[in-house]
C-alpha cells in the first residue's frame, strides 16, 4: 500500500526553521534529500516531535543544526555519538538520531562510532556519507575512494576507505543499511526501519558533494552523480535472491540471557567486493540486547536487593 | 483517472541545480534563463509522482494532487 | 548524620549524590578511578546511570548529552585526562550546560606520576579550553571539604549553566578521614523557563537579569538547539555575526566574573595580625596550617588563608589581606598590611601569579612549592615563612 508522501512545503512547516532557509549548501548538494527522507520517515512513524532529537556533528551535514525543528544539540567533530550515548541513557524515552559525515563518523569519530555500535544503544545515526570533507573545502576522508582527487590527495588517494556498513557491523551494529539520494524513497524506507529497530541502527546514505568531489573529479551535475548512485549502487534483499542468506532467526529477542544474537537478516557484502557495484538496502539486522534495556534490568536488580 | 499535478516553485528557495528538470520523468519542468531555477514547462504533463519534490534538496518545489481534467477540454492552467 | 570513615573520592562522589547527580560517565585513570567505581555500585539504586565510556572525550561529551536531557551529571579524572576533554569543556561551557568535572590532580607534564600528588592544573582548569569564558574551580583540602565542595561544585553548575572544576589531588583523594554525611544538603536546580513550550518568547540563550539563560530539557517540547558554534540569543548558529560574538562571549565571561564574591569559599587561620601570610589550597593547606601553628609558637606572626575557591580568582580576599577593601574587616580587623605574603603550592608557581598580580606590590609575595610527587612539609614552609618574614 503507498504511503502518501508528504509535500514540501507541509516538511518545511513542520519540521524545518522557515526563517533560516535557504541553507548554506550548494547548489545540488544531496544533503537537503537526505533530511527530507528522514522527516519523511518520522512523519510516516508519527513520532512526537517533542521527543524526537538530533545530536549533530560537525561539517557540511552538521549545519542542518539551523533547519531542523527540534531539539537539537550542535556538538563538535566526530563527537555526537558520545552525546547522543549520555542524552538517549539519561531519557530513553527520547528518540535520539545522530547527524553525522563520513570524516565526523569514521575519521574523528571512528572510536566513538565502534563503541556505540558496539553497545547497541538505541540510536539513529544517519551518516551523510559525500565521500569527501566538505566544509573545509574538499580534503579525502576515510571514505573517499582509491585514486580519486581531493585537495590532500591531490596526486590520487592512495588510502583504502572504510566500507561504513562493513564497518558498522563489525562492531556489533543491529540495524545496518545503505541508499542513496538517487534511491531517495528506498532511504526514507530504510531511515523509517533504522528509527524503529531497538538498538544501534546505521544507514550509510549516498550523498553527492557536485561542488567538491563532482568537480575535482570530474563528474559532472548534481544529477550526473545521482545517476551515478543509480549506476552503482545494486539493490539487495529479499527480492534479489539473498533471503536465503537470512539466518533463520524469528526476529524475537534472541539471546538475552547469553548475550549472542541470530541475524534476522544478512546480506553477504564480501560478493559485491571488487565487482564496482554498492549494495543498497537492509544489510544486516539482528536482535542483540540494547544498552538502556539492560541498564534498566541493573537498576531494578539493585533497587530490588536495597529494599 | 491518472493523477494530474499542480507544482509551485519557491524561487527564494530553488538554487538552480537541475535535478528536478533532469529526472522528471514527464519532462514538465525546464531550467529557465538566465539564472536556471526551476520552471513548469509542460503543466499538463504532470502527473503528481512527486519525484521532484522528493529530490529537491530545497524544498523549493511542491506538488498539490488537483482534480484531473477531462481529455480535450481547454486547460487555463 | 551518618558518621563515616571514607576516601576523599569517596566523600566526591556522596556529596555528587546528595546534591543530586544521577549520571556519571567515566574512564579509569589514577588517581581518580575510586570516583567511577563508586559511581558505577551506586547510581542504579538512586535511578541514576553510570556508563564507563571508551575514552575521556567521550566521558565528557556523554555528560553534556545527559545534561541536555535535564539529568545532573559528573565526570572525573586526572592531568591527562583533563588535557584530553578541554574541547568537550568548552562546548560545555559554549552551549551553556551544567556539569561537573573532577580533576584529582597528579605530577605532569604528560604522563608523569600517575600515583602522585601535585597542583599543577589550575591554570588548565582556567584556560585549558581555547575562547575566552568564565571558569570556575573548587579546591578540597579535606575529605570534608570532598564533600562539601562536590555539593558546592554541582550547586553552582546548575546555577551558573557552566562546567564547574573541582579540582583536587591524589594526597586529599587518596586519603581516608572521619566525616559526618548530613541526611540532606542544600541543592540548587537550573532555572527552567517560566513560559510554556510553544512560547514565541522563549529564547534559549537570552540571559535573565544574572546572565544565565533559564534552561529547558531536551524532550520539553521547546525544540531549542544547543549550538557549539557562535550563536545568538535565539540559539541559531551565527558563525559570521560580530554582534552576537561580542555579546555572547561577554556573557560567558561575565555571568560567572561577576558573581565571584558570591562564589568565593575560603577558611583562614590567625590572619589578622600576620606578618607573613600563607595563601595555599587543596593537600598544602594542611602543611601550611600546621606550619602557621609551629610558627606560632615561636613567636612568629604567621597566618593562613586556604582557597577552596581557585576560580574566579579572589582578588578581593587578596585585597582584604592587605588591610583594604570589603574583606579586610572579616580577614584583617586590625587593618594594616602584611610584610610578605607566601603562596605554598604544588607546582613550579601557578597561583603564585594570580596572587602577585592582585597584592600589587604592596609586600612581597614569594612561593613555596615543589613538584616532585612530594606534598610540602611543615617545617619545609617554615623554614621559607624564616626568610620572608
Amino acid at each position: 500500500m503507498a504511503t502518501a508522501i508528504m509535500h514540501a512545503k507541509d516538511l518545511r512547516e513542520k519540521y524545518l526553521v522557515g526563517r533560516n532557509l535557504p541553507t548554506i549548501w550548494c547548489s545540488g548538494c544531496g544533503i537537503g534529500t537526505v533530511i527530507s527522507a528522514t522527516m519523511r520517515a518520522i512523519e510516516r512513524l508519527g513520532l512526537a516531535q517533542q521527543e524526537t532529537v538530533f545530536c549533530i556533528g560537525i561539517g557540511c551535514s552538521g549545519y542542518s543544526s539551523r533547519y531542523v525543528n527540534f531539539d537539537a544539540t550542535h556538538t563538535l567533530h566526530g563527537r555526537a555519538l558520545p552525546v547522543a550515548t549520555g542524552m538517549k541513557l539519561a531519557n530513553p524515552k527520547l528518540k535520539v538520531i545522530v547527524l553525522t559525515g563520513d570524516g565526523d563518523s569514521m575519521a574523528i569519530g571512528g572510536n566513538h562510532f565502534i563503541h556505540a555500535a558496539r553497545r547497541n544503544i538505541d540510536l539513529t545515526t544517519i551518516i551523510f556519507n559525500n565521500g569527501i570533507y566538505g566544509m573545509t573545502g574538499g580534503q579525502y576522508s576515510p571514505a573517499t575512494p582509491f585514486g580519486a582527487l581531493s585537495t590532500t590527495s591531490p596526486y590520487g588517494m592512495i588510502e583504502g576507505d572504510f566500507d561504513a556498513a562493513k564497518l558498522a557491523i563489525a562492531a556489533g551494529a543491529t540495524y545496518v543499511a545503505r541508499s542513496s539520494t538517487y534511491h531517495a524513497q528506498q532511504l526514507t524506507d530504510i531511515i523509517a526501519g533504522a528509527i524503529t529497530h531497538p538498538g544501534f541502527s546505521v544507514v550509510d546514505a549516498l550523498c553527492q558533494c557536485p561542488n567538491h568531489f563532482g568537480r575535482l573529479n570530474k563528474q559532472g551535475t548534481a544529477a550526473a552523480m545521482m545517476r551515478g548512485y543509480r549506476d552503482q549502487c545494486v539493490r539487495v534483499g529479499p527480492t534479489d535472491g539473498t533471503a536465503g542468506e537470512a539466518a533463520g532467526a524469528t526476529g524475537e529477542s534472541a539471546g538475552a540471557t547469553d548475550g549472542g544474537s541470530m541475524p534476522v537478516a544478512r546480506v553477504d557484502l564480501d560478493r559485491y567486493e571488487g565487482t564496482g557495484r554498492i549494495p543498497i538496502g537492509l544489510l544486516y539486522k539482528a536482535i542483540r540486547p540494547e544498552l538502556t534495556a539492560e541498564y534498566a534490568k541493573v537498576r531494578e536488580a539493585t533497587e530490588a536487593s536495597e529494599a | 483517472m491518472p493523477k494530474k499535478g499542480l507544482i509551485t516553485v519557491d524561487l527564494k528557495l530553488c538554487k538552480s541545480c537541475g535535478i528536478c528538470v533532469e529526472f522528471c520523468p514527464r519532462k514538465v519542468l525546464v531550467s529557465e534563463e538566465p539564472l536556471l531555477k526551476a520552471k513548469v514547462a509542460e503543466p499538463e504533463r504532470c502527473n503528481a509522482c512527486q519525484l521532484c519534490e522528493i529530490y529537491c534538496p530545497d524544498w523549493a518545489i511542491s506538488v498539490e494532487e488537483v482534480e484531473a481534467v477531462e481529455a480535450g477540454k481547454e486547460d487555463s492552467r | 548524620m551518618t558518621r563515616r570513615l571514607l576516601l576523599g573520592n569517596e566523600a566526591i562522589g556522596e556529596g555528587a549524590l546528595a546534591a543530586g547527580v544521577r549520571f556519571f560517565a567515566g574512564y579509569p585513570i589514577t588517581p581518580a578511578t575510586e570516583i567511577a567505581e563508586f559511581m558505577a555500585r551506586r547510581l542504579p539504586a538512586v535511578d541514576g546511570t553510570f556508563i564507563q565510556m571508551e575514552d575521556e572525550i567521550g566521558s565528557m561529551c556523554a555528560v553534556v548529552g545527559a545534561s541536555l536531557a535535564g539529568v545532573k551529571a559528573m565526570t572525573a579524572s586526572s592531568g591527562p585526562g583533563l588535557s584530553l576533554k578541554q574541547e568537550a569543556i568548552g562546548m560545555a561551557a559554549m552551549q551553556e550546560v551544567p556539569c561537573v568535572v573532577v580533576d584529582v590532580m597528579r605530577v605532569g607534564p604528560s604522563t608523569g606520576m600517575a600515583t602522585l600528588p601535585a597542583q599543577q592544573d589550575v591554570m588548565q582548569a582556567r584556560w585549558g579550553t581555547h575562547g575566552d569564558r568564565g571558569a570556575i574551580a573548587l579546591c578540597p583540602s579535606s575529605v570534608k571539604e570532598c564533600f562539601d565542595l562536590a555539593v558546592r561544585a554541582v550547586n553552582l553548575a546548575e546555577r551558573f549553566r557552566t562546567p564547574v572544576h573541582l579540582l583536587a589531588d591524589a594526597e586529599v583523594g587518596h586519603m581516608r578521614e572521619v566525616i559526618d554525611i548530613p541526611e540532606r544538603v542544600e541543592i540548587e536546580n537550573r532555572r527552567r523557563p517560566t513560559v510554556p513550550a510553544g512560547d514565541p518568547s522563549f529564547q534559549a540563550y537570552a540571559g535573565d537579569a544574572d546572565g544565565v539563560p533559564p534552561m529547558a530539557d531536551f524532550g520539553a517540547g521547546y525544540l531549542w538547539h544547543a549550538e557549539a558554534s557562535t550563536h545568538n540569543a535565539r540559539g541559531d548558529l551565527a558563525s559570521t555575526d560580530h554582534v552576537a560574538a561580542a555579546a555572547l562571549n561577554r556573557r560567558l565571561i561575565d555571568k560567572v566574573n561577576q558573581k565571584a564574591k558570591e562564589i568565593t569559599f575560603y577558611s583562614e587561620r590567625r590572619l589578622d595580625d600576620a606578618e607573613v601570610v600563607i595563601v595555599s589550597y587543596g593537600v598544602s593547606a594542611r602543611g601550611a596550617a600546621e606550619a602557621v601553628e609551629m610558627a606560632r609558637a615561636e613567636g612568629i606572626k604567621a597566618g593562613l588563608l586556604t582557597l577552596q575557591t581557585i576560580w574566579p580568582f579572589p582578588a578581593h580576599l587578596i585585597e582584604g589581606l592587605m588591610g583594604e577593601g570589603e574583606a579586610a574587616a572579616k580577614l584583617r580587623p586590625q587593618g594594616g598590611c602584611p610584610k610578605a605574603v607566601l603562596v605554598a603550592e604544588l607546582n613550579a608557581g601557578q597561583v603564585v601569579i594570580e596572587v602577585d598580580r592582585a597584592v600589587r606590590g604592596r609586600a612581597s609575595v614569594e612561593l613555596v612549592g615543589r613538584h616532585d610527587g612530594r606534598i610540602l612539609a611543615p617545617a619545609d614552609i617554615l623554614a621559607r615563612i624564616k626568610e620572608v618574614r
